[in-house]
């Protein structure tokens, strides 16, 4: 077991020195995919937390709870739904968009949005309670609270945003099914390091799972470093 | 909002270049097939010869039989290449598919650990090694997903007069997934499996398993090629899909078919008719 580990901390090593193209592809497909994903889903998502957790109204409670509970969508259940939306036989089948990254991108949306609207209608509602006295002292309107709100989270929402894209990039069962895992258009890390499994090549899905972990350390690398530098500019 | 609004259009920018990569071979067809002709590398070592003669790409949904024939029958795909002749019949009785061809066979093995607790290495008969395994009721891992090879072994479990649905969760275990997935349980499990050869030999993680049966004609493996029938779904790209079949029916797909060997071993073997007898058939 320690030797597989080791061999598989060698060959992803190796995988990464060499530059791989085909890894690089891969790699870099996963990235557009789910950051693709990840934006479309919060520029959904953070004005509907924003709007739940500004507004009173009857429902409001239920749709709440639909929210969080959608956190736990199973991503085979989605890239089903979207598989059957999409297919040539559904609904949406004249777009022609299944096996192609935006199928995948759609799947993946559809995962993250009720995460990232969920934790952002939680953080807003904390941060309304705190300041409803203050906002209403001021005489905003709802729609220009909501702005202020999600402004002064931003630092916050950003955590969000990352806790949507881990989603997003770890999944493999909504973009097997509505990409189908097409060498060089639809293959991405996760339907890679499945294939492999598949094939008994248990050494280069154990690397290309250690690539994947380290692409999730960059990327939330990069966006703390961006927080500590907003951070800086906005009290310095 | 500057920072999230930067991020968010970075990422759209990258999102769709990534797609007009996807969409910059515009010339392609979408072949819905097994696991086993994808896992045990046949297509991505054949397919190239056909793009560069062609222009056209081949996109490959590689899949359970059962799964692929579904999804052919949705209109997702122009070609369909599995193996369960029965169903592909089916397909194309039902309309769904233009008219069915022999492409290439190979056949399935009986695998397990070298331990052998029913003893069945002795024999070449499938069907009384089934029968042996039952007798023990030692561990066989099935694939139990609708797939060309788990409908071989139902077939044989028949032959076998064996109920296997009434061991199922005992000694019989059904995975429910792919032909890879599967051999990583039986391995798991020390179980015996059915299995394609040609998955079998590009398989890696063989540990102490070998091929226990071989050579009974009852495990032959025979795959098919079906035209989507353009006339049930319009988009099917019937010219395209028609030039891929005919390549892969014609020697230059059936030589580079019998030219893919692993450690020497070939994986399957072409058994196209020659063309002017499939015209005239």
């Amino acid at each position: 077991m320690t030797q597989e580990f080791a061999a598989a901390f060698s060959l992803a090593w190796q995988l990464l020195a060499s530059a791989d193209p085909a890894l690089r592809e891969i790699v870099l497909r996963s990235l557009a995919v789910s950051l693709s994903a990840v934006s479309l889903a919060c520029l959904v998502a953070l004005p509907l937390g924003a709007a739940l957790a500004v507004t009173r109204g009857p429902g409001r409670t239920a749709l709440v709870l639909l929210l969080n509970a959608s956190m736990g969508l199973p991503p085979v259940v989605v890239g089903l739904l979207v598989y059957l939306l999409l297919s040539r036989s559904g609904p949406l089948g004249a777009l022609g968009l299944l096996y192609t990254p935006s199928a995948m991108i759609i799947a993946q949306t559809v995962l993250v949005t009720p995460i990232v609207a969920a934790l952002a209608r939680q953080i807003i509602a904390d941060l309304h309670a705190e300041y409803d006295e203050q906002l209403r002292s001021l005489g905003l309107t709802p729609l220009a609270t909501m702005r202020t709100l999600l402004w002064d989270a931003r630092f916050s929402l950003l955590t969000v945003a990352l806790a949507g894209f881990g989603r997003a990039i770890a999944e493999v069962g909504a973009v097997i099914i509505v990409g189908g895992n097409i060498n060089h258009v639809t293959r991405v890390m996760t339907t890679t390091i499945a294939l492999e499994t598949s094939r008994g090549n248990l050494g280069l899905a154990l690397a290309l799972g250690l690539i994947l972990i380290l692409l999730a350390l960059l990327v939330n690398g990069a966006v703390m470093a961006l927080r500590f530098s907003g951070l800086k500019a906005a009290y310095a | 909002m500057r920072i999230p609004l930067m991020l968010a259009g970075l990422a759209l920018a990258a999102g769709l270049n990534a797609v007009d990569q996807a969409a910059a071979d515009d010339r392609f067809i979408i072949v819905q097939s097994t696991t086993s002709t994808q896992d045990s590398g046949l297509l991505d070592a054949i397919l190239p010869a056909f793009t560069e003669a062609t222009g056209i790409a081949v996109r490959v949904v590689a899949v359970g039989t059962g799964q692929a024939i579904k999804n052919a029958r949705n209109g997702d795909g122009d070609v369909l290449l599995v193996h369960a002749r029965k169903d592909e019949e089916a397909f194309v009785a039902d309309g769904e598919g233009v008219e069915r061809f022999d492409v290439m066979y190979n056949d399935f093995v009986l695998v397990g650990p070298s331990a052998d607790p029913a003893g069945i290495g002795s024999s070449k008969d499938a069907v009384a090694a089934l029968q042996a395994i039952a007798a023990k009721a030692a561990p066989f891992v099935s694939r139990g997903d609708d797939s060309g090879t788990h409908k071989k072994e139902q077939a044989l479990w028949q032959a076998a007069g064996i109920d296997v649905a009434a061991a199922s969760g005992g000694w019989y275990r059904e995975t429910g997934s792919g032909m890879g997935p599967t051999l990583n349980t039986a391995l798991g499990m020390q179980a015996y499996a059915l299995t394609d050869r040609a998955t079998w030999l590009s398989y890696l993680n063989q540990q102490d398993f070998r091929i226990l049966v071989e050579g009974d004609p009852r495990l032959f493996n025979q795959y098919g090629v079906i035209l989507v029938s353009p006339a049930r779904h319009p988009t099917v790209k019937a010219a395209d899909g028609q030039a891929f079949i005919d390549w892969l029916l014609g020697p230059d797909g059936q030589a580079a078919i019998a030219g893919y060997r692993i450690n020497g071993q070939p994986l399957f073997t072409p058994n196209a008719q020659p063309m002017a007898l499939r015209k005239a058939g």
